[in-house]
C-alpha cells in the first residue's frame, strides 16, 4: 500500500497533467503548476473518490498544495 | 396482452438565429479573452436573436425542420410538450403560440420548465403520454433565448449562453424507441445557479444583477459532473444494460470541460459523445435536441443504435432518456 502522500502525488499529476518531480510539497496548484479554477475542482473530486469521502468546498478551497492535501487527508481519514 | 408501445423518433430539426457572437467579440464587451474562454468551457461562438426575435420563432423553424423530415402533416400532432426557460409572454404559453404558428388547433400544448434539464424532462412527459395511449405524435420543443436573461456586463456568466431551438418528434410505435425515462429535482440548490426575480418576486432595485442569471460556476460543476455520472449508472442498471452497449452519449451541452469529465468517469471514448458546445454555447433546453438532431443529420447516428441523453440544469434538475434511434 502506497502512502497517503504519493496516492495524492499520483492524482496531481493526472488531474494536472504535470511531471512528478513537479508536484513538490509546496508548489501551489494554480500559481505554479497551471491549474485553472475548474482543475482544482476536479482534483477535489479525484481526492474524494481516491479516499471515499467528502471535502466541502470551504475546506477545498483552502486545499491548494500537496502539502494541504495530505494534511487534510490525514487529518479527516481513519 | 397488448403489445408495448413505444415513443420512437421520425423527426429532428434545429434552428440558431443568425447573429453570431465570437469570443473575440466578447473581448470588447467584457475583460475577458478567447484562450481564457476556450480553455476554461470549450466555447468558441454562440449566437444571438436578432432584436424583436423571440423564442417562438426560433422554435418554429426548429419544429418545420422536424416536421419536414418526418414528412407528416402537422394536422396530425396531437401534443405539444416546449421546454423553455425565456418564453415570449407571462403567458400565453409558448406552445400555444407555437401550436398557432403550426397552424393547427385543438391538441393540448403546454411549457415545462425545467431548465436545463427541459427538453429531457419535455421527453419524459410525451413518453407518457405515448406509452399509455393518450397520444400518438408528439412535439418537443426546447427552445431559448438566453441573451434576454443574460448579464452582458458579468464577465463570469455572459461568456457561458446562447440562443437556438431544438425539436423532435416522437410517434407511438410497436418497435423499440425509449426505452427509460429518469427525472429528478432537488430544490435546495436554488441559490447556485438561478435568475434572482421574476414575475412574482419583483427585483428589489434597478441592478441587472437581479433580473439575469447567477451562477456559482465551481460548486454547479462539481455536482453537475458527480449528478450526471449517478444517473447514467442509474439508467442503465433499469434497463440491465451496461456502459459498452452505448453507441452515443448526447448530453446537454453546458460546457465541455463538464461533458468530459463526466464522460472520463462513464468511460466512454470522445467519439462516441456527441459535442456542439464549442459552435453556440450552452442554450439551455435547446442544447439536446439540437445535438441530436446535428449526429442524425451528418450520419453519425444510425437507425437501431442506442443513446443516452442527459442534462443538469437549475433547480437543481436532473434527467435522462435512454433510446434506441
Amino acid at each position: 500500500m502506497s502512502s497517503i502522500e504519493d496516492r495524492v502525488k499520483k492524482i496531481v499529476v493526472e488531474q494536472l497533467g504535470v511531471e512528478e518531480a513537479q508536484v513538490t510539497s509546496d508548489a501551489s496548484f494554480i500559481d505554479d503548476l497551471g491549474a485553472d479554477s475548474l482543475d482544482t475542482v476536479e482534483l477535489v473530486m479525484a481526492l474524494e473518490e481516491e479516499f471515499d469521502c467528502e471535502i466541502p468546498d470551504e475546506e477545498a478551497e483552502k486545499i491548494a498544495t500537496l502539502a494541504q492535501a495530505v494534511a487534510y487527508i490525514n487529518a479527516n481519514m481513519e | 396482452m397488448s403489445e408495448k408501445i413505444y415513443s420512437r423518433i421520425i423527426g429532428t430539426g434545429r434552428y440558431l438565429p443568425e447573429k453570431i457572437l465570437t469570443n473575440h467579440d466578447l473581448e470588447t464587451l467584457v475583460d475577458t479573452s478567447d484562450q481564457w474562454i476556450r480553455e476554461r468551457t470549450g466555447i468558441e461562438q454562440r449566437h444571438i436573436a436578432a432584436e424583436g426575435q423571440t423564442t417562438c420563432d426560433l422554435a418554429e423553424q426548429a419544429s418545420l425542420k422536424a416536421i419536414e423530415m418526418a414528412g407528416i402533416d402537422p394536422a396530425t400532432i396531437d401534443m405539444i410538450v416546449f421546454a423553455t426557460t425565456t418564453p415570449d409572454k407571462v403567458f400565453p404559453s409558448t406552445a400555444c403560440l407555437l401550436q398557432q404558428r403550426l397552424g393547427i388547433r385543438g391538441c393540448p400544448a403546454f411549457d415545462i420548465q425545467a431548465v436545463c434539464t427541459g427538453f429531457v424532462y419535455a421527453v419524459s412527459v410525451a413518453d407518457q403520454f405515448i406509452k399509455t395511449g393518450m397520444a400518438k405524435r408528439v412535439l418537443v420543443v426546447g427552445a431559448e433565448t438566453l441573451s434576454r436573461i443574460t448579464n452582458w456586463q458579468d464577465r463570469t456568466t455572459c461568456i457561458l449562453f446562447g440562443d437556438g431551438a431544438g425539436a423532435v418528434l416522437f410517434e407511438a410505435s410497436n418497435q423499440p424507441g425509449i426505452l427509460s425515462t429518469h427525472i429528478h429535482a432537488d430544490g435546495q440548490y436554488e441559490d447556485l445557479l438561478h435568475v434572482p426575480s421574476g414575475p412574482s418576486k419583483l427585483p428589489q432595485s434597478d441592478d441587472i444583477a437581479e433580473k439575469t442569471m447567477a451562477m456559482k460556476g465551481n460548486e454547479v460543476f462539481k455536482v453537475a459532473v458527480n449528478t450526471l455520472s449517478r444517473i447514467a449508472n442509474e439508467t442503465l442498471d433499469a434497463n440491465n444494460m451496461t456502459k459498452d452497449q452505448i453507441d452515443w452519449l448526447v448530453p446537454h451541452q453546458a460546457n465541455l470541460r463538464i461533458i468530459t469529465a463526466t464522460a472520463k468517469k462513464l468511460g466512454l471514448s470522445d467519439k462516441q459523445v456527441v459535442v456542439t458546445v464549442n459552435k453556440h454555447a450552452n442554450t439551455s433546453s435547446a442544447s439536446v435536441p439540437m445535438a441530436l438532431d446535428e449526429a442524425i443529420r451528418d450520419g453519425r447516428i444510425q437507425p437501431g443504435q442506442t443513446i443516452l441523453m442527459e442534462a443538469f440544469g437549475g433547480g437543481f434538475t436532473w434527467g435522462s432518456a435512454l433510446l434506441k434511434y
